[in-house]
């Protein structure tokens, strides 16, 4: 029964699963490291799912759609930026407001454009790699890696791109040390002759633009739809990765693979035991919870997280 | 004190509001010119068809009373300090408990059902706030997350909930074409019920028609309104409790009990969202049905924030609401469908961002004006 569980389609699915909480949950490490909180994350996903779709549609063409999607992810992360870094209101109120705005806006457009409020698309992305051998054709093992590593859609791994390239970013780079700086301590960073704000504009739009891509997988690779409120708090399942990935590229992934594996095997699970439904749709959000409570004690958020910057004292 | 002898700013800290509303009014309209339809004749229609009249005035007051008991939720939990945006889970578990007991204790006569009704949705409400006040007072996780994600478990919860007590179709909605597809539970006892505002109206010969949904939980907001201000300026509980909201560190040092406070400021946040049930089920419905509020937590969010997070000004907020949502919905279907009723959300959502940047704003100007003077 184990083997029927764990296997190679099986890791392959928990990928899939992974990819969105990876990518957003990569954007509030961007955005965090810089000193501001969002849990807009969850709204930007939802708009650009939407975008993403209504854009193939318009265009037959998915990567137009991903493009879409990633602007739109820009276009509201600079709207976060600006309610937060520049005007300094409540981060978590601006998030939320974000989040209200993508219900709304996502239900409006899409009775505006398609009089319906769940919208299939009509193209998809291509599979990239090789093709999974039939039975006798190879080993098991050549196939187990070629399901696992080599046949999935492109943006699979473009996302293991990003994550590599987040951590050398972050931690390798000018732009990554001075990144952090603002995130711990901003009134030193200033001294020193870095731009804060510019600093947060940057990394709260490269978070708007990682949601985007997250929305985009969402509708695109996973469902081939869109539906209204699709993202089902993904957005926040992605700060719990987050947090339990210690604000790193790489721990951030990890934690994301994991809720992957989790919703995965609770699908895997149903198919099994007879649990209804309603209890294997739980197990994303308990299992974030316990990751939450989990993580403390070993993780600590950059010093000045939350905190808008004051360049005098008034 | 200083700030009271100059009346131009004191007035402009107070107006922030009413300026993110008429901003908000204005990005609307600009949306609604982008759909090709004239936005003064659309507000028009909203307003006059909203509040021109007795059945209207009803109808919001009716959607107003879910978002006072909301907004009264994020707004008590905001003077402690914490974000409370899993309203919306609350508010489920509030009012599948209290549509429980309304339909399984039905021989108890009226004066024990109605207040056992009442008390069994604050209870529901308020266990699904004491999980995450548990743990943010004892583990420090941030409720942001955890209220969000007990919404989404609150929704399986009483999915699953209402299929084991799931009722058949009645004839009415059958014949109404009521989709099947949306589970619902037996009805409340009649002993459980909440009187319809539109009875009591007809013995002092005033005319409110009897399909009005407007019924006496709004009362009930109206009251938890004032408990509310009770509770926070008028007692020892309402004063630690502002004070960790203020300063925990240094309430802590002046012997206060962070934990116990946030624990509590959790419980009454979750047992003020959960009388939704009062309105929804016990005075409207009469029974639970599944995706039967759509959005209440996180419009309390807005409406405490407008509200400034004082009980008054959330009620005052809810009514705006209230006219937003039931003007928008009429828009809707008097212009056809041509105007769709999400753009009140959209129109809700600029109202949060603009009431705290006008917010800052004035702040900012007001600090300026007075180290210059």
């Amino acid at each position: 029964m184990i083997e029927s569980i764990f296997n190679a389609d099986f890791l392959a699915s928990a990928i899939r699963i992974a990819i969105p909480l990876m990518l957003a949950g990569l954007g509030g490490v961007f955005s965090e490291r810089s000193g501001v909180i969002n849990i807009g994350l969850e709204g930007m996903m939802l708009t650009s799912a939407f975008i993403a779709i209504a854009a193939t549609n318009f265009s037959n063409n998915p990567w137009i759609g991903i493009i879409c999607a990633l602007m739109v992810g820009i276009l509201l992360g600079l709207i976060h930026a600006i309610v937060t870094v520049t005007f300094k209101a409540n981060q978590i109120v601006s998030g939320v407001a974000i989040n209200l705005f993508a219900s709304g806006i996502t239900v409006f457009l899409s009775w505006l454009w398609f009089q319906e409020t769940q919208i299939m698309a009509v193209e998809r992305l291509p599979i990239w790699g090789f093709a999974i051998p039939q039975s006798g054709e190879a080993s098991s093992l050549i196939r187990s890696l070629i399901v696992i590593f080599a046949h999935h859609s492109p943006m699979v791994y473009l996302a293991f791109i990003i994550i590599i390239l987040s951590h050398i970013i972050i931690f390798k780079t000018p732009f990554g040390l001075r990144l952090r700086s603002v995130g711990e301590y901003p009134q030193a960073a200033d001294t020193l002759g870095v731009n804060v704000i510019n600093m947060r504009y940057i990394a709260v739009m490269i978070s708007g633009a990682l949601a985007g891509l997250a929305g985009s997988f969402l509708s695109l690779e996973q469902a081939h739809f869109f539906v209204k409120e699709m993202s089902g708090g993904r957005g926040f399942i992605a700060l719990a990765a987050m947090i339990f990935g210690k604000w790193t590229p790489f721990g951030t992934a990890g934690a994301a693979l994991l809720f992957g594996i989790g919703e995965a095997l609770a699908i895997r699970l149903q198919g099994i035991f007879t649990i209804p439904v309603q209890f294997i749709n739980m197990v994303p959000y308990l299992l974030a919870i316990f990751v939450l409570v989990g993580a403390i004690g070993r993780a600590s958020a950059p010093r000045a997280d939350g905190i808008p910057y004051e360049k005098e004292i008034i | 004190m200083k700030q009271k002898s100059n009346p131009f700013l004191y007035f402009l800290e107070k107006i922030t509001p009413l300026i993110a509303i008429i901003g908000a009014l204005l990005i609307g309209s600009v949306v609604i010119l982008l759909i090709g339809e004239d936005p003064i004749q659309v507000y028009k229609m909203m307003f006059v068809l909203a509040i021109g009249n007795l059945d209207g005035w009803g109808n919001v007051l009716f959607r107003a009373t879910p978002l006072i008991f909301t907004g009264l939720a994020v707004a008590f939990a905001f003077r402690c300090g914490l974000f409370n945006i899993g309203g919306e889970g609350q508010v489920y578990v509030g009012a599948f408990l209290a549509a429980y007991v309304g339909f399984t204790f039905t021989n108890l006569p009226s004066i024990i059902l109605i207040p056992l009704t009442i008390a069994a949705a604050a209870a529901g409400g308020a266990l699904w706030a004491f999980v995450p006040g548990l743990l943010k007072a004892k583990t420090g996780v941030h409720e942001v997350i955890v209220t969000i994600m007990m919404n989404w478990i609150a929704t399986s919860l009483t999915f699953y909930l209402v299929l084991v007590y799931k009722a058949p179709p009645t004839e009415e909605m059958k014949a109404a074409g009521v989709q099947q597809m949306i589970p619902h539970t037996s009805e409340i006892a009649e002993a459980a019920r909440l009187p319809r505002i539109s009875t009591i109206l007809s013995s002092l010969n005033i005319q409110l028609p009897a399909h009005n949904p407007l019924n006496v939980s709004f009362f009930i907001a109206i009251a938890a309104a004032f408990l509310v201000y009770y509770i926070l300026w008028k007692t020892s509980l309402g004063y630690e409790i502002r004070a960790v909201g203020y300063n925990q560190t240094a309430s802590e040092y002046a012997g206060i009990n962070i934990a116990k406070n946030i624990i509590l400021a959790m419980l009454i946040s979750g047992a003020l969202a959960g009388l939704v049930g009062t309105n929804e089920v016990m005075g409207y419905k009469f029974r639970w049905r599944q995706e039967l509020f759509t959005n209440l937590g996180f419009n309390g969010i807005a409406v405490a924030l407008l509200g400034k997070n004082h009980p008054f000004g959330v009620v005052l907020a809810a009514i705006l609401f209230g006219i937003l949502s039931y003007g928008g919905a009429l828009v809707n279907i008097f212009t056809g469908g041509k105007i769709p009723r999400e753009l009140i959300m959209v129109i809700q959502a600029v109202i949060v961002i603009l009431v705290v940047v006008a917010d800052e704003v004035a702040k900012r100007f007001i600090l300026r004006r007075k180290s210059e003077s």
